[in-house]
């Protein structure tokens, strides 16, 4: 390797090193010198193996892979400019895509990537205004229209006969899906020709799961964040129990030490502590499930539900104007996580004469009707951006909650400084119950790890 | 102890472990770079037994420190004998203090736990630090010490270094969210489920038996599982003990009856089943 390549590599890791740390990624000096050295142990002919090599040295989680591969296309690109020979046509390109979606041939389908988003992404002609969809170049290929077709193909290659036939259909969405990554990764690729690797590598890759905004997550955002459940659930109940191993020892029991250094001639040779009641803690969630908010709501409820074995008794409330018990709902619901939304605003009783929310009226009428739900044991958790749509916040009704309840806290998805702007009443609120910002996946966990009692 | 990644595959599939590109990548890096090697990922995708078949293609002695809740010091690192210590004072009962207290602190006395032993000794060790998420925070603290610098203070004997560092392969099922300073001394390897060519090749190296039509199907119908969103996806492990399953009861080819009768090999939950039922078209279980 000669030293302007050396550089240049030098460079190129350090420019990769940027971009995965300003997706929140803690990478130190010493992961990257020893990704250097992976490098140079490796060499640069394979791709797939300096792609791994690097993700080896410098990633430290599961959940930072997708990122690394989205920026990783980025800096050591497969190929750089346009693909050679004309541009394609676009009934060719289909039947070429037909033929690899039916043999599954990811090498084929990475290449047609490249043709499609050549050929059918690229928009405007000025330079500066140009630039390379994704969106569009599927928009015009159209990919899922050809499941029929490679369903057809496969089945008349292999009879359509055997239990595999059924899973057939199925397989060639994942494939499409597949293709589909691939052509906006390539457009990725050449938007970042054009105007700086670094700038997209910030901007256009998707962050990491755990640092989703709630109230930004897309449908399939939500899905995964979904797939997070259980496995947060697990880390929490281990937190949960390391706490309360904590808090159970320490304390002695004096009596009980006096009375056993009896038998040492009256030196306490060993003290006894006091042993805790199994305190069985009662949860209560609020949750507003009002459109803006349901992303976090259902999340949160679906964690509680999922550490509900922790707990001696969890109810779930759930309101937009009105409340209503969805405790029941809850437990039905792990089943099926996808519609419990859809099925709380369906089955429960939440909504008066107009849909929006209504922090006042939902609170009080929570106070009216379920007062019986918190006790000296309870702790309450509000999840809700306290935004009343300009009615009363209804203080009072927060207050008698307070006076009940062990703890109360509020969770609210909304960013700090979003709080108290237009009809947010946060601030009051706040000056109530504590009040946290609560805004993705990573501050839920730490909050959840802090807050919930043991 | 490797040449090339494709010398890390070749001779791991000797010994009858079929690794990934990523596998074998990583641990080509681990040892070259003489860093521990971090596997994290699902149960039953052979993190462990990746460490088995590193020891045997290197001809070397596994270690294997098995973590659990309340594993300490003592049982990681080294304890000293105090039975022998007791026997030793007493034997020597006419001795000075002096004499006694040099010698009852040696080498002698000392009960070398896994993390000791891994570093003592000239011939190569592969040490397998398995299921470390399980292991209290403390615990931790003390691998800092051995995984950076390949050395255990014994305060009465100071600082031992390891002559020959071992391959190091610490296994996580992430219960519990690993220390930052840990991870960053490591190597981080994720095995995944395989994809569906290699795992074909995995069912048909540990089911010599098997009939490749019917090997090809098993890796599907598991493949549609996993995509399923199940409460406990099945693994290789899973995949291999369904091929075992389907030999045994002499099926040549998957079809309802077969599948609806031995689900329960792959899924460990009756909700799993149930769901998995309905959406495979499968008749009521």
């Amino acid at each position: 390797m000669n030293a302007v390549a050396a550089t240049d590599l030098a460079e190129r890791l350090t420019g990769l090193v940027d971009a995965l740390r300003s997706h929140g990624l803690r990478i130190g000096t010493g992961e990257t010198v020893d990704a250097a050295r992976a490098v140079e142990a490796l060499g640069l002919a394979d791709r797939e193996l300096l792609r791994e090599g690097l993700a080896a040295t410098l990633l430290h989680g599961t959940a930072q892979r997708p990122v690394f591969d989205a920026v990783f296309d980025l800096y050591f690109p497969r190929a750089v400019g346009a693909p050679e020979g004309g541009p394609a046509d676009r009934e060719g390109l289909r039947d070429r895509l037909a033929a690899a979606l039916a043999d599954n041939d990811t090498a084929l389908m990475g290449r047609l990537a490249v043709e499609a988003v050549d050929g059918f992404g690229g928009y405007g002609s000025s330079p500066g205004s140009d630039g390379w969809s994704s969106y569009q170049a599927l928009d015009r290929l159209r990919p899922q229209t050809l499941l029929a077709r490679v369903r057809n193909e496969v089945r008349g290659r292999d009879g359509g006969a055997g239990f595999g036939d059924r899973l057939l259909e199925d397989e060639i969405r994942r494939r499409i899906e597949e293709f589909r990554r691939l052509v906006a990764a390539e457009a990725r690729r050449r938007v970042a020709e054009r105007r700086g690797r670094d700038e997209i590598a910030r901007r256009a890759v998707a962050p990491t799961a755990d640092r989703v905004d709630f109230l930004f997550a897309g449908k399939d955002r939500l899905a995964e964040l979904r797939r997070t459940v259980q496995p947060l659930a697990r880390k929490l109940a281990t937190r949960l129990a390391a706490r309360r191993r904590r808090a159970a020892r320490g304390s002695i029991d004096l009596r009980r030490t006096v009375r056993g250094s009896l038998s040492t001639g009256g030196v306490p040779m060993r003290p006894v502590l006091r042993r805790r009641r199994p305190a069985r803690p009662e949860l209560v969630l609020l949750c507003d499930v009002s459109g803006s908010v349901a992303g976090f709501s259902d999340f949160t409820m679906l964690l509680v539900q999922a550490l509900h074995d922790q707990f001696g008794r969890v109810r779930v409330f759930a309101f937009v104007n009105r409340v209503d018990e969805v405790t029941g709902l809850l437990v039905h619901g792990a089943a099926d996580p996808e519609g419990l939304g859809a099925r709380i605003r369906d089955e429960a009783d939440l909504t008066g004469w107009h849909g929006g929310s209504d922090y006042g009226a939902a609170l009080g009428e929570f106070i009216e009707r379920y007062a019986a739900a918190v006790g000296p044991r309870t702790t309450v958790f509000v999840l809700g951006d306290a935004r009343t749509n300009m009615a009363d916040p209804n203080l009072p009704a927060v207050r008698e909650l307070v006076r009940h309840a062990r703890r109360v806290h509020w969770l609210n998805p909304e960013p700090r400084s979003h709080w108290g702007t237009g009809d947010s009443a946060a601030p009051e609120y706040a000056e109530l119950v504590e009040m946290y910002e609560c805004r993705n996946v990573r501050q839920l966990d730490a909050l959840v790890g802090r807050l919930l009692p043991v | 102890m490797f040449t090339s990644v494709d010398d890390v595959s070749a001779r791991l599939a000797a010994t009858g472990y079929l690794a990934s590109h990523a596998v074998a990548t990583t641990v080509f890096l681990a040892d070259r770079l003489g860093k521990p090697l971090l596997v994290e990922g699902p149960a039953g995708v052979g993190k462990t037994e990746l460490a088995k078949a590193v020891a045997q293609v290197a001809g070397a002695r596994l270690v294997r420190l098995q973590c659990y809740e309340g594993v300490d010091e003592s049982r990681a690192l080294y304890e000293w004998n105090h039975a022998k210590q007791l026997l030793r004072i007493s034997a020597g009962r006419d001795e000075s203090w002096e004499e006694t207290r040099a010698d009852i602190f040696g080498e002698e006395f000392l009960l070398p736990r896994p993390l000791l032993t891994a570093i003592r000794g000239d011939d190569p060790k592969v040490l397998l630090i398995d299921e470390t998420d399980k292991a209290d925070v403390e615990v931790e603290g003390l691998l800092l010490e051995v995984l950076g610098d390949f050395q255990v203070t014994v305060p009465e004997l100071g600082t031992i270094t390891a002559a020959r560092r071992p391959f190091v392969v610490l296994t996580s099922n992430a219960t519990r969210e690993l220390s930052e300073a840990l991870r960053r001394r490591c190597l981080f390897l994720h095995i995944g489920y395989p994809d569906a060519e290699l795992e074909r090749r995995i069912v048909r190296l540990k089911v010599p038996g098997i009939d490749a039509a019917l090997a090809d199907s098993v890796v599907r119908v598991v493949g549609a599982l996993r995509a399923m969103d199940l409460r406990k996806a099945p693994s290789v492990a899973e995949t291999v003990d369904w091929a075992r399953t389907l030999l045994a009861l002499g099926a040549g080819t998957l079809d309802e009856t077969v599948v609806r009768d031995s689900l329960g090999v792959v899924l460990k939950h009756q909700d799993d089943v149930l769901k998995a039922a309905a959406k495979l078209d499968l008749d009521a279980v």
